[in-house]
């Protein structure tokens, strides 16, 4: 049995309608669509996974890469961004070479967006695996970063 | 229900259920459309179309707009030529501005959309698209930065061929075309038809191209050059030349293909006839000796992609042949080779043909000889145009030439291999004279013949009936195969092309052909078929005497090692 199996059995009339629901479990359950699940739920509900693909990243909440070790989340709610938010996000993106979205090669690092956290009074404030951090710059952002990376060596 | 609608201040008549463009259209008014697909649902998404309800001021979008009685609409008022000259704008505003290195330049639906609105001026300017090319490919390219989002090739790639490798991918001001993951085509499950370019409106998909590596072979002097051209070459290129549609080049084409510098020209008609007699053997040896059937042929690269991939179970139903392309290239460079004293790689064997999938089957790993491709390289009917005009070769001024002999000689069921249904019906009167020792009376089989998607007969061979069925357009096999799957099982023997029509209507040949025009090719190939005297492949004078001299037997040990192979299951991600 595959590790999705479980979630299939749930839809047992397999009709198309359950794509987004099947996908939301899985993404709950195992944290992104790996690329054997979307093959998996394609051939159960036969649609070609193209067209999976089409319809999760027509939504914002999927994700097709595992969480990193470590999982930040920006935020970019309105509070973080007359903050500054956008530049912390560009300069996360740029040290860590990858798109919010996605996850680095090593697995560490990951980057997620999310609308307001409720912590407008720490802004611009980002979490890493839920531990936030308060008034990020671009700067003690590349230290935190810097710290995690060093903590990783050591 | 009939009404009148009024257009253009003129009462015209309009049928409940149309749209506004099908009024439009009968009227000889003519409306731009972008993402308007023939007899497909409208999604209304481009506004290209858009036309102007008098009474109510809104602009609809005509291509999905129902008419209903009494309304007026006006076609080209001011509001709606505005509003469309827009649109191009802000599709040219992120588009690269690349008109002069691209393929589709003077023929882009974008260029001429902006040039029948008269955009002179960059009054929008955007943030210009970056996506990477996909190179990864063996027959087509796909460049997104030149994509408009018409959602055109979505529609042939999942209905027409039902393989739908490609989709539309993120949303917004994000949205591109791609694959699953956009990860690159080659490994999708993209069969390499073409007919997403054929449909696609800029150089969003164009075919690989091949030329660097033929001009090469064509300058080295110690390289000799040989060129095959496919069936439905020579009737297929008119309106690439400006000629009338169905015109049989022929002659000229041998001698243009001369002037270009290669050394000989072949006919891969008569290779299809090689496939006649192996195909016909192999058939007549399944069914004696209770071999897999139905039968399935195995001459087009798209379908045999597809079954690799979506149908492994049929493999063994797959005819063991090479298609015409390979047998020719296997000949090549085996006995033609040793006859001209020359070693396999002293030869640079191109192949014209209507179709970009034979770029993939060129260089499959079946079909090379001790790791050296049978075919090197392959042009498409629109490449061998640009080729052609490279060496200013005037195809109005030339005098007509035979093909080169041995391998230039046909008879005319291996040219009818170009049309839906020309396998099938080329295979069946080589068969029945092996089977009964005597000549079908009535070549021709109106039943397997024409556009339509599926035929189906049979056939009575000396009492013996043969179900067969005719097919294309992946789509249509695809029902069949499930119709099989579950049990249907009174066919015998099966054509199947993936381009719909055949290789008249392959994705190598011109963009933008009508119909009609598609239907003269077809035409033109039943009256060769109908004129010439030699109609069956085991008469063909040479092919006799490639048997006699070469191979021996159909199904024999050389032709076992140069013309037949088999086929896996493919794994990639459907
Ligand atoms: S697709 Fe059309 S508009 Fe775009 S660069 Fe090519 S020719 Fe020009
Ligand atoms: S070549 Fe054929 S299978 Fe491949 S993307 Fe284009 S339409 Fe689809
Ligand atoms: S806006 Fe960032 S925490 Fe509320
Ligand atoms: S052609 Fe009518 S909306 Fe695109």
């Amino acid at each position: 049995m595959t590790a999705i199996q479980p979630i299939l059995n749930k839809y047992p009339d397999n009709g198309r309608e359950n794509l987004i629901p099947i996908l939301q479990d899985i993404q709950n359950e195992s944290g992104y669509l790996s690329k054997d699940s979307i093959v998996e739920v394609g051939r159960f509900l036969d649609i070609p996974i193209s067209k999976i693909f089409g319809v999760a990243t027509f939504y914002n909440q999927f994700r097709f890469e595992p969480f990193g070790k470590y999982h930040i989340q920006v935020c970019r709610g309105t509070a973080c961004h007359v903050l500054g938010s956008a530049t912390v996000l560009q300069e996360l993106e740029k040290n860590l070479k990858i798109k919010a979205g996605q996850s680095t090669r090593d697995g560490l690092f990951s980057i997620e967006v999310v609308a307001c956290i409720g912590a407008c009074g720490l802004a611009p404030v980002i979490s890493i695996n839920g531990e936030f951090h308060a008034k990020v710059t671009a700067v003690s952002m590349k230290q935190i970063i810097d710290d995690l990376k060093k903590e990783e060596e050591a | 229900m009939d009404f009148t609608i009024n257009i253009n201040n003129k009462a015209l008549e309009a049928k409940q259920g149309e749209t506004i463009l099908d009024v439009l259209t009968r009227n000889g008014i003519r409306v731009p459309t972008l993402c308007h697909i023939k007899d497909a649902f409208p999604t209304g998404a481009c506004r290209m179309c858009v036309v102007e309800d008098e009474k109510s001021g809104k602009l609809l979008t005509s291509c999905s707009y129902p008419v209903e009685a009494d309304m007026s609409i006006q076609t080209h008022s001011k509001r709606v030529v505005e509003s469309r000259k827009t649109i191009i704008e802000l599709l040219l505003s992120n588009h690269p501005d690349d008109c002069l290195y691209c393929v589709r330049n003077k023929n882009c639906e974008l260029q001429d959309l902006s040039e029948e609105h008269h955009v002179r001026e960059r009054r929008i300017r955007g943030k210009k698209n970056t996506e990477p090319l996909d190179l990864s490919s063996a027959s087509i390219v796909r460049d997104p930065e030149k994509c408009i989002l018409c959602g055109r090739c979505v529609h042939a790639c999942e209905e027409v061929m039902g393989v739908a490798c490609i989709d539309f991918i993120h949303r917004g001001n994000k949205s591109i075309i791609g694959t699953a993951f956009n990860q690159g085509l080659n490994t999708s499950s993209c069969v390499n038809c073409g007919q997403c370019i054929m449909v696609c409106p800029t150089g969003a998909l164009t075919e690989k191209n091949h030329f660097a590596q033929i001009q090469e072979a064509l300058n080295n002097p110690a390289k000799r050059v040989v060129v095959q051209y496919a069936p439905s070459i020579s009737v297929s290129m008119a309106e690439e030349l400006g000629m009338e549609a169905g015109t049989d080049i022929n002659g000229i084409l041998n001698a243009a293909l001369r002037k270009i510098g290669f050394d000989h020209v072949f006919d891969s008609s008569f290779s299809a006839d090689l496939t006649i007699m192996e195909e016909s053997a192999e058939l007549i040896d399944r069914v004696n000796n209770n071999g897999v059937l139905p039968m399935i042929t195995s001459c087009c690269p798209g379908w045999v992609k597809f079954a690799e991939e979506f149908y492994p179970d049929f493999l063994p139903n797959l005819s063991s042949c090479k298609s015409p392309q390979q047998m020719m290239g296997a000949i090549i460079k085996s006995h033609f080779a040793a006859e001209e004293n020359l070693k396999p790689e002293e030869i640079f064997s191109v192949s014209i043909m209507p179709c970009t999938a034979k770029k993939f089957e060129a260089q499959r790993e079946e079909m090379t000889q001790e790791g050296i491709s049978d075919v090197d390289a392959v042009l498409t009917t629109r490449e061998l145009t640009k080729f052609l005009k490279l060496y200013g070769i005037d195809m109005f001024n030339i005098r007509p030439e035979l093909t080169d002999s041995p391998l230039g000689f046909r008879s005319t069921a291996g040219k009818i291999f170009g049309a839906s249904g020309g396998v099938m019906e080329a295979a069946i009167r080589t068969a029945y004279y092996k089977i009964t020792g005597k000549e079908l009376v009535e070549f021709q089989i109106p039943a397997v013949r024409g556009f339509i998607g599926r035929k189906e007969t049979t056939i009575n061979i000396d009492g013996l009936e043969v179900g067969v069925a005719v097919v294309n357009g992946l789509a249509n096999t695809r029902k069949l195969l499930e119709e099989i799957r579950n049990g249907k099982n009174d066919i015998h023997f099966i054509e199947v092309m993936a381009c719909p029509g055949g290789c008249i209507g392959g994705g190598g040949q011109h963009i933008g052909s009508s119909d009609e025009q598609l239907k003269a090719r077809m035409k033109k190939l039943y009256q060769i078929d109908a004129t010439e005297s030699i109609k069956v492949s085991h008469k063909n004078p040479e092919i006799i005497g490639l048997y006699e001299n070469f191979l021996g037997e159909p199904l024999g040990h050389k032709s076992h090692k140069l013309l037949h192979t088999h086929y896996h299951a493919r794994k990639v991600m459907l």
